[in-house]
C-alpha cells in the first residue's frame, strides 16, 4: 500500500460556480493544446444565466458507461479510477452517453470519439484554476469506497431545477 | 493570417437574404486590429462617400459585431458592436462581455457584418457553417427573459435532434433586443445573457430597424491557434494571478462606487447633475449585498468576476432577478433620479434589462425630464403623472413609456439631445442647458468638476464617442490623447477592468504573433483609427450635425459651481477648456478647428479622407 496515492474525486458545488469557464480553458489547453470549450472534459452549462453548471464525469461506482460500451473502448484507470477512452476502439456510437445517468460523455466535435474526464492523471487542472480564484466550485478530495459518487451523475437541467427553486423560488422553475 | 484570428467575416444581407463569408487580409488586420478599429475601417470603406445621407435607422446602415485578436484569450471575453450610431451619427465602438465572441470564433468567424433590413421580424442562427435567417415573429414583443428562454430552448431541441449521438448540447450564445430596440428607441441596447448590454451608441435601435430580434451562435471548433502556446500559458497564468489579488473589484464589483463616487470624489450625478456629492451611506455596497445570491459572477476566462447576482425575495419587488446594478446604473437609475434606495435601484435596473434599454442613457434622459418637471417646464399634463425625485414607481412607469414609445415616452425615446431640441421648440424655452450630453450621447456617471475622478476637464469634449465614459479624451501623462488607450481595448476587444498595461503588449505577441509596440500603437495605429472615426463623427447627419467650435464642449452644467460637499464651489472654466481643447487637437494631429490635418492624413496613409473633410469644411464655412 505504501507509495500508492489515494484515489481522488472532484467535489462540485454548483452554487459557487462563477461561470468564469477557466476550467474549460485549463482542461482544453491540457488535452487539446488550445482553447476549445466544446472539447473540454468539463463543460460549463448555463441553463439560466447566473446558474452555471460545470459538468464532468463523477467516476460513478459500477461505471455504467464502461459496461455499456459494445467495443470495449472504455476502461477504468486502476490508479486514479478515471474512465480512459481508447480512441482507436471508440466508434462514437454514443452508447456510453445513453448509459450515463448524467449524460456526461460527449463526442469530440472534430475527432468523433467519446470524451470523458481523465482526472488529468490525478492532478486536475480545472480544480487548480477554480481553487486559485477562491471559487471552490471544484475541489479535489480523497475518494472513499462508497456508492455516494453516483448521486452526482446528473444532467445540468436536473441540477438546475433544484437550484432554481432553492435560489430564485418556485416561480422560476418554469425556466428550465 | 496572423494567429488569434480566422481572417474570416460573415456577411448577411437581410434585404436579399444573401449570406457569404469574406476574407480579411493580414495587412488590414495589422492596421486596424479588430473590434472598434476594424469597424471604423469597414464603415468608412463602405459608407464614407455618402455618410451624411445614411439614416442610422434605415436599410443602408451596417451593423457590425466584431471580435478582436485577444477575444477569448485575454482574461474576460467581450465583443464590439458598431455601425452608424443613431445617437451621435458617428461610430461608437460599444462592447459587451459574455461568451458571444468565443462562440463566434468557435464557429469560425472573427465577426459579422449585417446589411439591409428585413420586412418581417427575423433572427440569425449561426451553427458553424450553417447560417440561416429565420422567422422571429414568435419572439417579437418579448422581453429579455422570455426571448432568451424561448430561443435557447428551441435551438437546443433542434441541435439535439440533428445530432442525437453527440451528447448534451450547451446553450448557444445570444445577442438580442427587447421591446425598446424593436420600437427603434435610440437609447436601446444590444443585450446579452440576462443582464449584459452594449449600451452606448444605441445599436439596439439599429437591430430593431433591421427587424433583427436576435443573433444566436453555437460553434463547435476551437479558438484559432496562438503563436506561442508556452508563452501564452505562462502569461495567462501571470495576469490571472495579478487579477485575483484585486480584492475590491472582485468582492464588490463596481457597486462599491455608488456611495464612494459621491462621498469621496464628488463626481456622481445627483438629480440630473445638480449636485455631485452625497453622503447617503444607506446607498453603500453593504446595503446591496443582502440581495446577492451570488458574489462572483463573470464571463468566459475572467478571474475577476465583478458581477454579482441580486434577487429580491419579498416585498413590492418580489421575484426581481438581475445582476447587481454596477456603478453606472447605481448612479443613473439611482442617485441621478434622487433614488438612494438599493431595492428601488435594483428594481429599475432589472426593468431596464427586461425592456432592452441602456440604463445609462435612460437614467440620463429621465433625470433631464425630472429636472424639467422640477422647473415647471414639463407639467403633470405633459407626463401624465407627477415626476418627483426619488419616486421609484414614477420612474419605473416612465421607463416603460420610453421603451414602448407611449405618451411623452415617445419623445424621450429619442435620447436626451434630440428630446431637448424638440422640447425647446414645443415649450419655447431653451432646455439644452439641462441636457447633460455631448454630441447626442448622455455623459457617463463620472463628473469633471471636482477634479478628483479619472475624468479630466476635456474628458467628454473631444471624445470620439461623445459622453461615453469608457472612451474619454483626457490627455495622458505623456500628453498623448488618452482615448488611444481605450481604442486599443475596444480593438483587441478586452475588458477595461482586467487591463494590465505591463502584460498587454506581450500578450498580444504570444497570441497574434506580431510585435505591436506602444510606439506603433500611439504613433500610427491609434491616430489612424481616431482620424477616421473623428471624420465620420463630424460628417454626421442626416438629422443632426456637429460643429467642433460649438459641440466640442461640455454640458453647460459643468460650468456651474458644485453646490455642495467638500468640493463646494469647484467649477470648470470655459477659457481653460478652450485652451485644453486646442492642446488635445494638436496632440491628435488635428487642426485648430479639430479636423485631422492634411499632413496627418499623409503621414498615416489615409489621404482618401481628404474629400470627406472637404465636405465638412464646406458645411462649416471653413472652405
Ligand atoms: S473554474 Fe470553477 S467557477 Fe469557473 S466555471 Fe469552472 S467550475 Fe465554475
Ligand atoms: S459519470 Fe457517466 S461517464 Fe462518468 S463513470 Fe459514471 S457513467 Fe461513466
Ligand atoms: S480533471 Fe482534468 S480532464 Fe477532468 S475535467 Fe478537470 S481538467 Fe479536464
Amino acid at each position: 500500500m505504501s507509495g500508492e496515492k489515494p484515489k481522488i474525486w472532484i467535489f462540485r458545488d454548483y452554487e459557487r460556480c462563477s461561470g468564469c469557464r477557466r476550467c474549460e480553458i485549463a482542461c482544453s489547453i491540457r488535452h487539446e493544446g488550445r482553447i476549445w470549450p466544446e472539447a473540454s472534459r468539463v463543460r460549463v452549462f448555463m441553463p439560466i444565466p447566473g446558474l452555471e453548471i460545470p459538468h464532468l464525469c463523477t467516476q460513478c461506482p459500477g461505471y455504467p458507461c464502461v459496461e455499456a460500451c459494445p467495443f470495449d473502448a472504455l476502461l477504468v484507470d486502476k490508479n486514479t479510477g478515471a474512465v480512459i477512452v481508447d480512441r482507436d476502439k471508440c466508434t462514437g456510437c454514443g452508447k456510453c452517453i445513453d448509459a450515463c445517468p448524467g449524460q456526461i460523455p460527449f463526442i469530440h466535435p472534430r475527432d468523433g470519439y467519446a470524451v470523458i474526464c481523465d482526472l488529468c492523471g490525478g492532478d486536475p487542472e480545472c480544480v487548480k484554476v477554480c481553487v486559485e480564484a477562491g471559487y471552490n466550485a471544484l475541489i479535489t478530495t480523497p475518494r472513499s469506497p462508497s456508492e455516494i459518487y453516483k448521486v452526482y451523475a446528473r444532467t445540468p437541467q436536473d441540477i438546475a431545477k433544484d437550484l432554481v427553486s432553492k435560489l430564485y423560488g418556485e416561480e422560476w422553475e418554469g425556466w428550465v | 493570417m496572423p494567429y488569434g484570428y480566422w481572417g474570416r467575416l460573415l456577411e448577411v444581407n437581410l434585404s436579399t437574404e444573401d449570406v457569404k463569408t469574406l476574407q480579411v487580409d493580414k495587412r488590414t488586420m495589422r492596421k486596424y486590429v479588430g473590434g472598434r478599429g476594424l469597424g471604423v475601417k469597414i464603415l468608412w470603406d463602405r459608407l464614407g462617400d455618402r455618410w451624411e445621407e445614411i439614416d442610422p435607422l434605415g436599410p443602408d446602415n451596417i451593423l457590425l459585431i466584431l471580435t478582436g485578436p485577444l477575444t477569448g484569450y485575454y482574461p474576460g471575453s467581450r465583443v464590439c458592436v458598431a455601425g452608424k450610431s443613431p445617437q451621435s451619427n458617428g461610430v461608437v465602438g460599444s462592447t459587451v462581455g459574455g461568451e458571444f465572441g468565443v462562440e463566434l470564433k468557435s464557429a469560425g468567424y472573427d465577426g459579422i457584418i449585417i446589411t439591409g433590413e428585413s420586412e418581417k421580424p427575423v433572427y440569425l442562427w449561426i451553427n458553424d457553417d450553417e447560417v440561416e435567417i429565420r422567422d422571429a415573429s414568435h419572439l417579437w414583443g418579448k422581453e429579455a427573459k422570455d426571448t432568451l428562454r424561448i430561443l435557447t430552448r428551441e435551438l437546443i431541441d433542434e441541435m439535439s435532434k440533428k445530432k442525437p449521438l453527440r451528447g448534451l448540447c450547451k446553450e448557444p450564445s445570444i445577442l438580442y433586443i427587447g421591446p425598446a430596440g424593436e420600437r427603434k428607441v435610440r437609447i436601446a441596447a444590444v443585450a446579452h445573457k440576462l443582464t449584459h448590454a452594449a449600451g452606448y451608441g444605441g445599436y439596439g435601435a439599429v437591430m430593431g430597424a433591421k427587424k433583427l430580434k436576435a443573433i444566436a451562435v453555437k460553434g463547435s471548433g476551437p479558438l484559432p491557434d496562438v503563436a506561442d502556446l508556452e508563452g501564452f500559458k505562462k502569461l495567462l497564468d501571470s495576469v490571472c494571478k495579478v487579477l485575483i489579488k484585486e480584492f475590491r473589484m472582485r468582492y464588490w464589483g463596481t457597486g462599491w462606487a455608488g456611495y464612494t463616487v459621491g462621498a469621496d470624489t464628488s463626481s456622481e450625478p445627483i438629480r440630473n447633475w445638480q449636485e455631485e456629492w452625497h453622503d447617503e451611506a444607506r446607498f453603500g455596497v453593504s446595503f446591496f449585498e443582502k440581495y446577492w445570491i451570488k458574489r462572483f459572477w463573470g464571463d468566459f476566462g475572467c478571474p475577476t468576476t465583478c458581477l454579482k447576482i441580486a434577487f429580491i425575495r419579498s416585498g413590492r419587488f418580489k421575484g426581481v432577478l438581475t445582476d447587481n446594478p454596477d456603478y453606472e446604473l447605481q448612479a443613473y437609475l439611482g442617485t441621478n433620479l434622487g433614488i438612494f434606495d438599493p431595492e428601488g435601484n435594483i428594481y429599475l435596473s432589472s426593468r431596464a434589462d427586461e425592456l432592452g434599454l441602456c440604463g445609462i442613457q435612460t437614467g440620463n434622459v429621465m433625470g433631464f425630464a425630472a429636472e424639467l418637471y422640477q422647473r415647471g417646464i414639463l407639467t403633470k399634463d405633459d407626463i401624465g403623472f407627477e415626476l418627483k425625485w426619488g419616486d421609484v414607481e414614477a420612474f419605473a412607469k416612465l421607463q416603460e413609456m420610453i421603451a414602448r414609445r407611449e405618451g411623452i415616452g415617445d419623445l424621450l425615446a429619442e435620447g436626451t439631445y434630440r428630446a431637448a431640441v424638440k422640447i425647446s421648440e414645443m415649450k419655447k424655452v431653451d432646455v439644452m442647458p439641462y441636457a447633460i450630453q455631448v454630441k447626442g450621447i448622455g455623459v457617463g456617471a463620472h463628473g469633471i468638476r471636482s477634479g478628483l475622478d479619472y475624468t479630466k476637464p476635456t474628458a467628454y469634449v473631444c471624445s470620439l464617442q461623445g459622453g461615453d465614459h469608457t472612451s474619454v479624451s483626457n490627455l495622458d501623462d505623456q500628453n498623448r490623447p488618452g482615448e488611444y488607450e481605450m481604442i486599443l481595448l475596444d480593438s483587441i476587444v478586452a475588458c477595461w477592468f482586467n487591463y494590465k498595461k505591463q502584460y498587454l503588449y506581450e500578450f498580444f505577441k504570444v497570441v497574434a504573433g506580431w510585435n505591436l509596440t506602444e510606439d506603433e500603437w500611439y504613433g500610427e495605429l491609434a491616430p489612424r483609427i481616431a482620424a477616421i472615426q473623428r471624420t465620420l463623427l463630424l460628417l454626421g447627419g442626416p438629422d443632426a450635425y456637429w460643429d467642433p467650435r460649438i459641440h466640442d464642449e461640455n454640458p453647460q452644467r459643468f460650468y456651474e459651481p458644485l453646490p455642495s460637499g467638500p468640493k463646494k464651489g469647484a467649477v470648470v472654466k470655459r477659457e481653460e477648456i478652450e485652451k485644453l481643447k486646442k492642446t488635445y487637437y494638436e496632440a491628435a494631429g488635428w487642426d485648430e478647428n479639430g479636423l485631422p490635418k492634411p499632413e496627418t492624413l499623409k503621414r498615416l496613409g489615409i489621404t482618401e479622407l481628404e474629400k470627406a473633410l472637404e465636405r465638412i469644411r464646406h458645411r462649416l464655412g471653413l472652405a
